[in-house]
């Protein structure tokens, strides 16, 4: 039976109709149309769906959309601003932090959420951080350059 | 999935209320575990019973004594608290190694210890620190809670509401973890405690247990040495494609000679 959510995402207040077990992901997807946000495994391993919730990293496939009713939803469709590519976004395309691009908006998100707890992490704090990020064309030597540079260009915009 | 009906109650008598009528209704914490269950069709449920809107089982309390931990604090909280990085560090350090960020972002101490996984880590804590567990019935000490393989002391309806943990005098987790997963191949919890040595494994058997010969060896001397010639025999041990028994029973040896190690260092 389906249920009535309504959520923030990316700043604009939702409401649609979801069954209690709806994935967030899936009503992300599927009801919103916002495909950025990629599905990549069953087993909650491949950080390839993860979004913000209040401004958490978090794995939307392990997440019903009813429990995120009234919560606020980052996607990384929300991260530009204005036609401006976030910093962490320019970050990976300057430093060519992708091959296939699949696991990329799982990347960002994460990375996104490392920044604003630790705005110069270390390359192993970095590495260490992406534990629940899988790379399946495991170009990782670049999306660790890309995480730092972008770490600190989100920093230096901030002063 | 399996349909479902979806239940956020604001109390834990109502959420008892429904578990109790309901056979096939569970509750869910950070779903961290629940999710994926469902989502592998491993679990059919009629009523999933969202623990989420109960803000009095989140949060961590210090005194002299020890530290309580609410059953719905995440793992990312009690790794960042200062709190307990302060009172029991092998506590924090163990937290923050579970799984990775976005999963210590949902996951908490009552689903992991409700669930408890034989790999898992917090059940080592548990037992290692002799902690309670606090329910909506009555206080279980962590000796008497983990009873089996995902079977614990829980009865229905019964819900976790915190976890108290004493202080120890030293202590250190350490664990050899799986590299896809990161739960523990083994995991070996080491405390000096006012009661005595304490020394708790996961992931090598169907459930944690402990060492009383490591233990009476640490208590006679605490030094890495103490424990290099005990080791503990295969049977019973877990054995699958990541790890033999063999090999199991060796890294119990090898991950209490680096905590005793750790637990002396800091
Ligand atoms: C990719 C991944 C990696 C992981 N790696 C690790 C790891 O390295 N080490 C590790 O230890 N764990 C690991 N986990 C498991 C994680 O720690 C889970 O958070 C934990 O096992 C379950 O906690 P939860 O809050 O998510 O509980 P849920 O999944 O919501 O619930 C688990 C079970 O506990 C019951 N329950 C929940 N709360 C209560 C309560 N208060 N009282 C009574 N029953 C309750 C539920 O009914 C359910 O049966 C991993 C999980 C994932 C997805
Ligand atoms: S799709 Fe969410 S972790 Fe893989
Ligand atoms: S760039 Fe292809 S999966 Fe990461």
């Amino acid at each position: 039976m389906d249920v009535n959510v309504s959520l923030t995402v990316n700043g604009k207040k939702v409401t649609g109709k979801a069954e209690p077990r709806t994935l967030l992901v899936q009503f992300l997807r599927e009801t919103l149309g916002l495909t950025g946000t990629h599905v990549g495994c069953d087993t909650s391993q491949c950080g390839a769906c993860v979004v913000h919730i209040d401004g958490v990293s978090v794995k939307s496939c392990t997440i019903l959309a009813v429990q995120c009713e009234g919560k606020k939803v980052t996607t990384i469709e929300g991260l530009a601003k204005d036609g401006k590519l976030h910093p962490m976004q320019q970050a990976f395309h300057e430093n060519h932090g992708l091959q296939c691009g699949f696991c990329t908006p799982g990347m960002i998100m994460s990375a996104v959420d490392l920044a604003k707890r630790n705005p110069k992490p270390s390359e192993t704090e970095v590495r260490e951080w992406l534990e629940g990020n899988i790379c399946r064309c495991t170009g990782y030597h670049n999306i660790v350059k890309a995480i730092m540079a972008g770490a600190q260009a989100s920093h230096d915009l901030k002063g | 999935m399996y349909e479902f009906e979806y239940q956020k109650p604001k109390t834990l008598a109502a959420a008892a209320d429904v578990l109790k009528k309901k056979k096939d209704a569970k509750l869910m914490a950070g779903g961290m575990t629940l999710i994926p269950t469902l989502k592998l069709r491993l679990a059919k449920l009629s009523h999933v019973v969202d623990l989420a809107g109960m803000k009095d089982l989140v949060g961590i309390k210090a005194t002299k004594a020890g530290v309580t931990i609410g059953a719905m604090t995440t793992h990312g909280a009690v790794a960042a608290s200062a709190a307990v990085k302060k009172a029991i560090p092998a506590l924090a350090h163990l937290a923050d190694g579970i799984g990775d960020p976005a999963v210590r972002n949902r996951g908490t101490i009552g689903g992991s210890i409700s669930n408890n996984d034989p790999a898992a880590d917090y059940p080592a804590g548990l037992v290692g620190l002799g902690a309670t567990v606090v329910t909506t019935q009555r206080k279980i000490p962590a000796d008497k809670f983990f009873l089996g393989m995902f079977e614990t002391a829980l009865k229905r309806g019964e819900i976790v509401k915190a976890v108290e943990f004493p202080i120890p005098k030293r202590a250190a987790y350490m664990k050899f973890p799986n590299p896809a997963s990161r739960y523990a191949i083994v995991g070996v919890f080491v405390a000096e405690t006012a009661d005595g040595v304490r020394v708790a494994v996961t992931g090598a058997g169907g459930c944690v247990f402990r060492v009383p010969e490591m233990e009476a060896a640490l208590a006679k001397k605490f030094a890495p040495e103490s424990v290099v010639g005990v080791s503990i025999p295969t049977d019973g041990l877990n054995e699958d494609i990541h790890a033999s028994a063999e090999y199991r029973a060796h890294l119990v040896t090898v991950m209490a000679k680096r905590a005793v190690a750790a637990a002396i260092g800091g």
